[in-house]
């Protein structure tokens, strides 16, 4: 069974962000870009499914500008086997990509898709949803734990109250919480050899998607900052403030 | 156009953040609905038609909708849509699972944790962990949201409107509830309670979250945690606090033992007032904090469980 990975190229999860003085997004020139976080849990679990067999091949898609290639080429290197990149520098919406991943599954036809279940740039938690949509899938999102066999899945959800089970049927889109697994390096070995993987790059034209968004983005702002406080000696001090000064209990 | 909300609940009741989606609703159009799916949900849907300001609920009795099975649900939802110039949920686990399968659906787009109506068609969404606010304008005829349910004001109790029975569309058998394991708590719950008492890595074990529990049973509040303590294992998944996990503006939040990670303060950095212990006084939580202590939180803790007054 092929395995389908998506991975999205976002400023690093180190770097401290900053809107722009003109209010229209957020300073993307010069800042450290990485892999999703959690796509390197999406590629990490598929990996560990090829390693017991159950997968034969990983594509590790994205979708984006020409440097989401570097993104690719850390799946690559972590053990994926080739990649997909629709190159386009236009803004895409999570419909617009889950387009584009339908044209590349429709083509490909991968057995699972493994996809982040947010990016932290936008937070939209979105895509795998909408991919599973658009093809007729079923969806195992927010998965804590993935077991594949004969033609189905069982998925531990990360839900409000806890943890959910559920038997879904494959194909299947499944997408990552936190506590899937725990990503693992590239050695220096496999990136060398990662750089020898080929990336097949498409036009989302091609692929006959319409990538307009559909969200007009008017503003980006700064949140409210929230001043700090002060510090107090006691937990006499402390209880004291709390009753009389904020009166919360 | 009347607006949709759709409804999660136990069968009994909606959840509470159902209120707080009504509030939302009741901003983008001049008629809110509810929609309570489910199987023998009678109940719930009389818990919904209790709500201020819902005209109408919708009632969809059906086996297939008993467990919030996503690819059950969507096709119901995607059939009123068209009735509707807003389709409106509550951001949490089952609006998040649920919402983008019926906007790719309806081939619109989503706008996901609106914490404010500018107007029907214009939001304000936290991106970057909160660390950036986008106002976003969607053109398309039906819109779909999902509301941070702490952004809006609980509507009050009204009513009762009418109940309207509709049928359901049956199960496409792609996907089954097998089961689930909740933690049972006898708590509030995170994301209503009035005070939340939250632990992270500096408690070092799941043992010492018995010392957070004391404390929060005696303020009658929800009890939280930081990422790292969930990673560590010390506690639960459902008790994580933060952009990934619950968000949570209680009147009091009590941080111990967490050093203020940017994923985290996205979580709770809209508490009304914060209070920090934690042993490192350069910690990124005192930022936050209205009120922070320096010290060791193993004889802070016990000490500030006896001072308060059991609530």
């Amino acid at each position: 069974m092929k395995v389908l990975v998506a991975v999205k190229r976002v400023i690093d999860y180190n770097v401290k962000i900053r809107v722009k003085t003109d209010n229209t997004g957020v300073e993307t020139a010069n800042v450290k870009m990485s892999m999703n976080p959690f796509d390197e849990i999406a590629v990490e679990e598929a990996i560990r499914m090829k390693e017991k067999g159950l997968a034969t091949e990983i594509i590790a898609f994205s979708a984006g500008p020409a440097q989401c290639q570097e993104t690719i080429r850390t799946a690559l290197a972590m053990g994926a086997d080739r990649g997909v990149l629709v190159q386009t520098d236009a803004e895409l919406q999570p419909l617009a990509v889950a387009k584009l991943m339908k044209a590349v599954v429709d083509k490909e036809q991968p057995g699972l898709v493994i996809v982040g279940k947010q990016a932290i740039d936008d937070d939209s938690n979105q895509t795998g949803q909408m991919l599973a949509a658009l093809l007729g899938w079923s969806q195992g999102t927010f998965a804590n734990k993935l077991n594949v066999a004969d033609g189905s899945a069982e998925v531990k959800r990360e839900v409000d109250g806890g943890l959910e089970n559920i038997k879904i049927k494959l194909p299947a889109v499944i997408t990552t919480d936190l506590r899937l697994n725990e990503p693992r390096y590239a050695s220096l070995p496999n990136i060398m050899k990662a750089k020898k993987k080929p990336i097949e790059v498409l036009a989302p034209d091609a692929l006959g998607v319409d990538i307009a968004p559909r969200l007009k983005v008017l503003k980006v702002e700064e949140p409210p900052k929230r001043k700090a406080g002060v510090k107090v000696k006691t937990v006499a001090e402390l209880v004291d403030k709390l009753k009389n000064e904020a009166g919360v209990i | 156009m009347a607006v949709l909300v759709v409804a999660a609940h136990d069968g009994k009741t909606v959840r509470s953040n159902v209120a707080n989606a009504v509030t939302a609703a009741s901003q983008m159009g001049p008629e809110v609905h509810v929609l309570v799916a489910g199987s023998n949900a009678g109940e719930a849907a009389k818990s919904a038609a209790a709500i201020q300001g819902v005209a109408k609920v919708l009632g969809a009795e059906d086996a297939a909708y008993a467990n919030w099975v996503a690819e059950d649900v969507a096709p119901l939802v995607v059939k009123l849509a068209p009735n509707y110039s807003h389709v409106v949920m509550a951001a949490d686990s089952v609006g998040k699972n649920l919402a983008p399968r019926v906007a790719a659906l309806l081939d619109v787009a989503q706008v996901s944790e609106a914490i404010k109506v500018e107007a029907p068609d214009t939001f304000v969404r936290p991106i970057y962990a909160g660390n950036a606010m986008a106002t976003v304008q969607t053109a398309d005829k039906i819109k779909i949201v999902t509301i941070r349910p702490t952004n809006f004001k609980a509507a009050a109790t009204g009513g009762p409107a009418p109940i309207e029975q509709i049928g359901g569309t049956g199960a496409g058998g792609l996907a089954s509830y097998v089961g689930a394991e909740l933690s049972k708590s006898e708590r509030p719950e995170l994301t209503s309670a009035k005070i939340v008492v939250s632990g992270g890595r500096g408690l070092a074990s799941g043992e010492n979250f018995k010392m957070l529990e004391a404390l929060a049973d005696k303020l009658g509040a929800g009890l939280g945690a930081s990422r790292a303590a969930v990673d560590a294992g010390y506690v639960p998944n459902d008790y994580q606090v933060g952009q990934t996990g619950k968000v949570v503006a209680p009147d009091l939040y009590i941080a111990i033992g967490i050093s203020g990670a940017i994923q985290h303060l996205a979580g709770m950095k809209d508490s009304k007032t914060i209070v920090a212990i934690n042993k490192d006084e350069e910690a990124p939580i005192f930022q936050v904090a209205d009120y922070g202590i320096v010290g060791d939180l193993f004889q802070i803790v016990p000490e500030l469980t006896a001072a308060v007054e059991k609530k």
